[in-house]
């Protein structure tokens, strides 16, 4: 494999990583999903903000 | 991937490789061969070393190599064994997805979020204070600790959680143990969080106090947050990478500015005394958990979190770098005769409850039984999550100790003693740490504040400032162009965003424990979206913590120096519940031969935590025992004497309330966790006797996933993923992502 080639899967890695670990990814989900059972998707406002508030009743805890 | 298992809990596991046991290559042997013999080779030199300095590489090495034999095999047997994790079984987040909180994850991100999740500044604080006792205690419960008791820990209750959906630890002990145990272990992790909130609020009082560059750039990161909030809630929803990549910009741009403030009015302004940070704290801790999270508390998190990520990677970078040298004693006097200025106490126990975090943290089982056990892909993933979760929070606990220890000692000792003892001024302290037999001088005290640009840096108790001069001299020594200042002001920063993290996550965890449980006498007021509870249940938890802040901050012998042993053995003594009830379990499943696994960790800990209890309650010496210090002030105060370090009759009365409070909450903790371990010990006869006994795990369900177990996934399993994936046709972006 080339240098070059090492490097682009690299970021498309960490691009991937990072955008599993957001959340960010979620949205992608969402739209494949709709796309794949035919159903009308809500704007991404919407949906983020469905989904923020979702998250509003569970806990996260952070250790010392 | 194909071997048929028997669905029963104590029925068949699976082993890594389908089944079969193979013979390891010559290849394996020879790469764990060399890891043992290096691993070997640096622990030699940290035992032999005497009396020369070394450089800390080997302390590092040391402890990675233990990691990896650790992880490579003690934590493959506790997986396949002990736990006999079954990759066939569904695990609850595939079961109940929802797409929230149960959710399939993959084991790279989890395991991203579970360490973000568990690490924070106590394995920061811990080892630095450890470091009185010099390099040598610390390192080896560190590494040993982990191994044997944190990891193990840690991992154990995330399987047994994720067997019964995600069930809080609280739970488990009610409904495995009894109501007894269930009970005292409630009010246990009620009482342990907010003396934890309290102490990791008050390191952050004395790194802020009369630092006007830290109050400066710690209170730009509340707007900063907002404007995230904003950001992601209204401008452009959703675009997480790019709000956090202007956030973290914004943050380091705080930092720098603090360097121009400083000495203008504002700097002035921004000058706070101890109690007027208390009250700043409170009021955030409040408002935090009664704004939605979107605006402050997600927004936060994100900018913590990569913080946190971005500093571990550059400190382990820095340090392999710069090779500083260790300028701390292997074992100091003060480990032997238990006399140290930091923290009172000899090696045993005290050693092993200041370092929590990094070795065995009773507040992991809080977070191994709450949100990462609903996201688990596959059941042997926990051994990547919650094994090697915690060896990653381990090894920054030894880079923090390594840290403390490279720095003038003198110095250390200047800091970390509390201003009864140093005096308060260089000269002071100086001759101070002249008198525990430093040559350090005033003038290299002077000179070390004014390099980081701080007014002063004695008595600057709590570890995080002591880290922060450690950091930046090893970012400094690795990178070149001095910027001591930028780095610690760096450091502050970071260690104490982490620990407003904690803060506002643990008040609201604890709100929401509140309402849960006054909820069942009470159920409107269990109602988490029910304002006027929310706001009530709020106050009552910021209150607590801040109550104790308080008397932690005004304590005139040192808050750090009072509340620290309190705090470590008050997490030392949670993870005793968590051991118990893994434990328990166990024996319950059957597995007696196992049992040792969680119960040698147990019973060590139960040890150490129950003499440093009895130690801190009964000791008839001052420094250690509470209610001996109280009398001895009191004896004082009848005799109309005033007893340095207390300046007045009013800070008489005061040591003499505290140290008797301390005093009851120390044994309050211990008899509520001897409660928990009671009950336990009747289940675990019965359990014996019957040979095992029911429990509240969820049946066997047949799994649709399929997932490597490990970081990297083996041949066998990328084929079985290709596999997989021609039969299901192209599946979800995951299983794309993992042919990589």
């Amino acid at each position: 494999m080339t240098a070059g080639g090492t490097v682009a899967r690299a970021w498309r890695g960490v691009r991937w990583y990072l955008k599993e670990f957001t959340g960010e990814a979620r949205w992608d989900d969402y739209l494949q999903h709709c796309a794949a059972h035919g159903h009308q998707p809500v704007s991404r406002r919407e949906f983020e903000r469905r989904r923020a508030d979702a998250l509003e009743r569970i806990p996260a805890s952070r250790c010392c | 991937m194909s071997t048929t298992v028997s669905r029963h809990d104590t029925g068949g596991g699976q082993s890594p490789n389908g089944g079969t046991a193979r013979r390891p290559s010559v290849r394996s042997v020879l790469v764990w061969l060399t890891v043992a013999v290096v691993g070997a080779v640096c622990w030699g030199v940290l035992a032999i070393a005497r009396g020369e300095t070394i450089s800390a590489l080997w302390l590092l090495f040391a402890a990675l190599c233990s990691y990896a034999i650790a992880y490579r095999f003690y934590s493959r047997f506790i997986t396949y064994k002990v736990l006999r994790a079954d990759d066939e079984r569904a695990t609850p987040a595939e079961r109940l997805e929802n797409g929230v909180d149960f959710d399939v994850t993959d084991r790279r991100v989890l395991f991203g979020h579970h360490f973000a999740a568990i690490a924070g500044a106590g394995p920061l604080v811990g080892p630095v204070l450890a470091a009185q006792m010099g390099y040598l205690p610390g390192t080896i419960w560190i590494v040993v600790g982990v191994i044997f008791a944190g990891a193990v820990q840690d991992m154990t209750v995330l399987f047994f959680s994720m067997r019964r959906n995600g069930k809080s630890l609280g739970q488990m002990i009610r409904e495995e143990i009894g109501v007894v145990g269930g009970v005292a272990a409630l009010i246990a992790v009620f009482a342990i969080m907010i003396i934890i909130l309290a102490v990791l609020a008050l390191i952050v009082v004395n790194a802020l106090a009369e630092s006007p560059w830290g109050v400066w750039s710690i209170g730009l990161t509340i707007p900063i947050a907002l404007f995230m909030g904003v950001y992601l809630r209204r401008l452009r929803p959703g675009r997480v990478l790019e709000a956090t990549g202007i956030g973290v910009a914004l943050l380091l741009l705080a930092i720098v500015s603090g360097g121009w403030i400083e000495d203008s009015a504002l700097g002035e302004t921004l000058t706070l005394s101890k109690e007027w940070l208390v009250l700043a704290l409170v009021v955030y801790g409040f408002v935090a958990s009664v704004l939605p999270v979107w605006l402050l508390l997600t927004p936060r998190d994100y900018l913590s979190t990569f913080m946190k990520v971005g500093v571990i990677v550059l400190l382990a970078i820095s340090l392999i770098v710069a090779r500083p040298v260790l300028q701390a004693d292997a074992v100091t006097d003060f480990a032997r005769e238990g006399t140290g200025p930091v923290f009172a106490g000899s090696l045993f126990p005290f050693v092993f409850i200041t370092i929590a975090c990094g070795a065995l943290s009773g507040f992991h089982a809080l977070i191994s039984s709450g949100t990462t056990p609903k996201m688990v892909a596959k059941e042997s993933q926990v051994r990547l999550i919650g094994y090697g979760g915690m060896l990653m929070e381990s090894f920054v606990a030894v880079s923090a100790l390594i840290a403390a220890c490279v720095i003038d000692q003198g110095l250390y000792f200047a800091m970390n003693s509390p201003a009864g003892a140093t005096g308060g001024t260089a000269e002071s302290a100086a001759a101070f740490v002249q008198g525990l037999g430093f040559d350090t001088t005033a003038n290299q005290l002077a000179q070390a504040s004014a390099e980081v640009q701080e007014d002063t840096l004695i008595s600057r108790t709590g570890g995080a400032p002591a880290l922060a001069v450690g950091l930046a001299q090893v970012f400094s020594q690795a990178f070149g162009g001095g910027g001591q200042a930028f780095w610690y002001h760096f450091a502050i920063m970071f260690e104490a965003l982490f620990i407003l993290t904690a803060v506002d996550a643990g008040t609201r965890v604890g709100r929401f424990m509140l309402q849960d449980t006054v909820g069942n006498v009470w159920k409107k007021f269990g109602d988490l979206s029910w304002r006027p509870g929310n706001i009530i249940a709020s106050a009552v938890v910021v209150g607590l913590w801040g109550s104790v802040l308080y008397i932690g901050v005004t304590d005139p012998l040192g808050g750090v120096n009072q509340l620290f042993p309190l705090f470590g053995i008050a997490n030392q003594l949670l993870a005793a519940i968590a051991l118990t009830l893994c434990t328990v379990l166990l024996i319950k499943h059957g597995k007696l031969r196992y049992a040792w696994v969680p119960g040698i960790p147990l019973v060590w800990d139960l040890v150490v935590t129950m003499t440093a209890s009895w130690q801190k309650v009964f000791s008839g010496d001052p420094r250690v025992g509470y209610f001996t210090q109280a009398s001895v002030y009191r004896d004082a105060q009848d005799a109309g004497e005033v007893l340095a370090p207390a300046t007045d009759q009013g800070q008489m009365d005061q040591v003499i309330f505290n140290s008797t409070l301390n005093g009851i909450l120390q044994a309050v903790f211990a008899l509520l966790t001897l409660v928990v371990a009671a009950h336990a010990a009747v289940v675990i006869m019965r359990a014996i006797r019957a040979g095992g006994l029911p429990t509240t795990e969820e049946p066997a369900v047949p799994s649709k996933l399929v997932e490597p177990a490990g970081l990297f996934p083996t041949a066998e399993e990328k084929r079985a993923i290709a596999e997989h994936e021609r039969l299901v046709g192209a599946g979800a972006g995951r299983t794309e992502a993992e042919a990589k």
